[in-house]
């Protein structure tokens, strides 16, 4: 072993390693042990969370059915210049891809990308396959017997373009655009643009959804904020109460109450408010949406608010007051700044749950109350466009994400309290 | 080395969280379908015999329709659905898209009269991946306490005037946008013709605008009868055999109007992979005899897909039958391959339509 016996004016460690050396390697392995108990939770929010979100968004834009089913078509259509009908070699090519027998089930997903493009290829790729095995030289010809579609240059450009295995279509598709054979982006027709709409109704939902949750949860949280323990844990059940029960009884619960023939009509005819034949319509609609939303969303203000609200002195209003305030603006500018982490953090949770609700809307929604977590759900499990859901989904995201960085630049994510 | 594509990955990783259900042992099969009494009738008629006769499980799940889990399902390589009861359109699109598995059809026993099943099962019933159990129609019926003048045509379903009050109909272009054009004037065999052109589509949509603040959406199968029951709506599309339990079984004062039943058939599929493929094959050969399809509708108002059980379905049922002569005057048959093209397209514009 070293002894310490050089006298260049550097501290030495026992073994004679610069003693900032061995400082350093000292807190990096600190670091690493710390770091390595982690590394579970890491792991598993790598898997569950950040791998899942980062395949939905490859899924938005990948789009490798056309170039599997057609690999050597592709490559023959390169070289066509677009203009009127291609020639005999491109039809022979195609028809040999879809003869074989090996490529089948390729040319049924292929069917299906392109049908999303353009209605009616389903079909078309199917009778064409079903025929063209039978069909003789020349090819052209034989296409064009099958479907005069196959003549024109538009069903060709179409199929080039979806032969390139990534595509941003999704994206324009999510915000009411379409590409047109020729490469130009136009938007969709009028009776199709559904997405926008559907996103700025969400937005506008959410917001109304957050502002109403405020407004009644500010009142209750300071209730039970300022009264007894005792009376205040009472209050604290009807709270907690219906956040323990599923959001699906809720839910239903609501529908008992609103509809036509529902307890709530059914007093208002009672009372006499309102006449039997014109009950009133709370249900099926956006009032029904907004009312359980509100109703299921409600806790995640109070709670957040409840525990803010718990931590400010009662001393501070007592001196606001001692000093000449009166109740009012004693409130106004001792109590409320104080509840801003709270009513903050209670808001973004609730805005945010609310932006990607679903079950709740397709219940109670009827035909107005939808929002564009429905068409996502319809998208992933009826008609099975998950690249189009992906798109929507991505877009969501990057609008939660873009509302996150604004908290942050306006209120300062570190304001926010949680309890 | 085997390369994982990263979908399956992620499909995997769902699965692995939320969608798996512990491994079944070789003699349990997971039979999924549509739930409510039209799954009761295929427990009491299929299930329960077959267990009993080969000692085998049966495990009964529900959905609401599509081929999304079987997609994921196959994708991820991780099938625990062994036999699903689909429409035509998803055996179909199941089938194209290789999800499915292609089904030995020539096993598939002879009629109890000795007829071949392949001349046995009403034609377009069999499918390379898909065997044909039930017809079944979307009617729509109406509370007979409710409405003043009874409806009789499906013209009336659309008549504010006549009959005020909400109707209750399915969230999806299907058989609405038909409706509405036969309503219109237009023939059934002309119907899919007409709903190919955008004139006949922007009809067809004209046509439900007459009604659409009148109109309450429904989507899963029980719906329907218990808006009818609720009086949220005076009259609603159904799909026959819910009427029927509603009407027969639980009393409910309700009238089933026949004219422009849309019928379609329902087929038994199996997700490609399936661990169980034989004891499933063996279900699906059983389930699909003579007297078990005939037994099936001794419980729900579906007709048998055999001719030869036609004979057999007990004489009270019959009347209750969307294919029985006095019911079947007008009907139109879905056409699975028109919505193959056009389910994407008018479904977006259903939404669209919907939304505005």
């Amino acid at each position: 072993m070293a002894a310490v016996t050089e006298n260049d004016g550097v501290m030495r460690a026992a073994d004679g390693t610069p003693l900032k050396q061995a400082l350093a390697r000292a807190t990096r392995m600190n670091k690493m042990r710390a770091f390595l108990l982690t590394t579970p939770l890491l792991a598993f929010i790598l898997v569950s969370f950040i791998l899942p979100i980062g395949l939905m968004l490859f899924r938005s834009i990948s789009a490798p059915e056309v170039a599997e089913a057609f690999p050597k078509t592709l490559e023959v259509l390169k070289q066509w210049d677009g203009e009127g009908v291609p020639g005999e070699d491109i039809y022979a090519t195609l028809a040999a891809e879809m003869s074989d027998r090996d490529n089948r089930f390729n040319l049924g997903k292929a069917g299906t990308r392109l049908n999303y493009m353009e209605s009616g290829f389903r079909s078309l790729m199917n009778k064409t396959t079903r025929r063209i095995k039978r069909a003789e030289a020349p090819f052209k010809d034989a296409f064009i017997k099958i479907d005069k579609r196959w003549g024109e240059a538009d069903t060709w450009k179409t199929i080039r373009q979806a032969g390139s295995p990534y595509t941003i279509r999704a994206y324009l598709n999510a915000i009411d655009l379409t590409q047109e054979p020729s490469g130009d982006i136009v938007a969709q027709p009028e009776v199709k643009q559904i997405y926008v709409t559907l996103f700025e109704r969400t937005i506008w939902v959410s917001i109304g959804v957050t502002v109403a949750c405020i407004a009644l949860a500010y009142p209750i949280s300071y209730l039970l904020a300022t009264l007894p323990a005792g009376t205040a844990n009472l209050l604290m059940i009807f709270v907690l109460l219906p956040f323990w029960t599923s959001l699906l009884v809720r839910t239903t619960s609501w529908i008992v109450l609103l509809q036509t023939n529902g307890v709530i009509n059914d007093i208002l005819v009672w009372i006499g408010i309102v006449g039997d034949d014109n009950r009133i319509q709370m249900i099926y609609n956006m009032t029904g949406t907004f009312i359980a939303m509100t109703h299921i969303l409600l806790p995640f203000m109070v709670l957040p608010l409840y525990s803010v609200m718990k931590t400010i002195p009662k001393d501070h209003m007592r001196a606001a007051r001692s000093l000449g305030a009166n109740p009012a603006i004693a409130f106004m500018r001792i109590y409320m700044p104080q509840t801003v982490p709270g009513v903050g953090a209670g808001s973004i949770l609730v805005f945010i749950l609310a932006i990607g609700y679903y079950i709740t809307p397709a219940l109670v929604g009827g035909q107005d109350g939808q929002l564009i977590s429905n068409i996502i759900e319809y998208h992933m499990k009826k008609s099975l466009n998950w690249s189009l859901a992906a798109a929507l989904g991505g877009i969501l995201l990057a609008g939660v994400l873009a509302l996150y960085w604004l908290y942050n630049r306006i209120v300062g994510i570190s304001n926010m309290k949680l309890g | 080395m085997k390369i994982v594509k990263p979908s399956s990955l992620l499909i995997a990783g769902l699965a692995a969280i939320g969608l798996t259900t512990a491994a079944h042992a070789a003699d349990t099969i997971t039979v999924v379908s549509w739930g409510g009494a039209y799954t009761n009738s295929q427990v009491k008629a299929y299930h329960e015999p077959w267990m009993a006769k080969t000692g085998n499980k049966i495990n009964s799940e529900d959905y609401n329709g599509g081929l999304a889990e079987v997609r994921a399902q196959v994708e991820a390589g991780n099938v625990t659905w062994d036999l699903i009861d689909v429409e035509l359109a998803d055996a179909v699109r199941g089938c194209d898209e290789g999800i499915l598995e292609t089904l030995p059809l020539e096993e598939l026993p002879a009629g109890a009269d000795g007829t071949p099943a392949k001349d046995d099962f009403i034609a377009g019933t069999l499918h390379e991946c898909a065997v044909g159990e039930i017809v079944w129609s979307t009617v729509y019926a109406y509370d007979k306490t409710k409405v003043a003048a009874a409806p009789t045509s499906l013209g009336d379903f659309f008549d504010l005037a006549k009959i005020p009050g909400k109707r209750g109909l399915r969230k999806t272009p299907k058989v609405n946008l038909e409706w509405a054009l036969m309503a219109d004037g237009v023939p059934a065999d002309k119907v899919y013709e007409v709903l190919a052109t955008p004139e006949g589509v922007d009809r067809a949509f004209a046509k439900l605008d007459t009604i659409k603040g009148d109109v309450v959406w429904w989507e899963a199968g029980a719906q329907p009868p218990q808006l009818l029951a609720d009086g949220e709506v005076v009259m609603t599309s159904a799909y026959n055999g819910r009427l029927f339990n509603a009407i027969v079984n639980e009393k409910k004062p309700f009238d089933i109007v026949w004219d422009g039943q849309v019928w379609d058939i329902d087929l038994w599929v199996m997700p490609k992979g399936t661990k169980n493929k034989a004891a499933a094959w063996d279900f699906v050969k059983f389930s699909t005899d003579t007297q078990r399809l005939a037994d099936q509708a001794k419980y729900i108002s579906y007709g048998p897909v055999r001719k030869s059980s036609f004979a057999k379905v007990l004489p009270e049922m019959q009347p209750h039958m969307p294919t029985a002569p006095a019911n079947f005057k007008n009907p139109l048959q879905n056409d699975f391959g028109f919505w193959a093209d056009y389910g994407d397209e008018l479904n977006e514009r259903f939404n669209a339509w919907l939304a505005g």
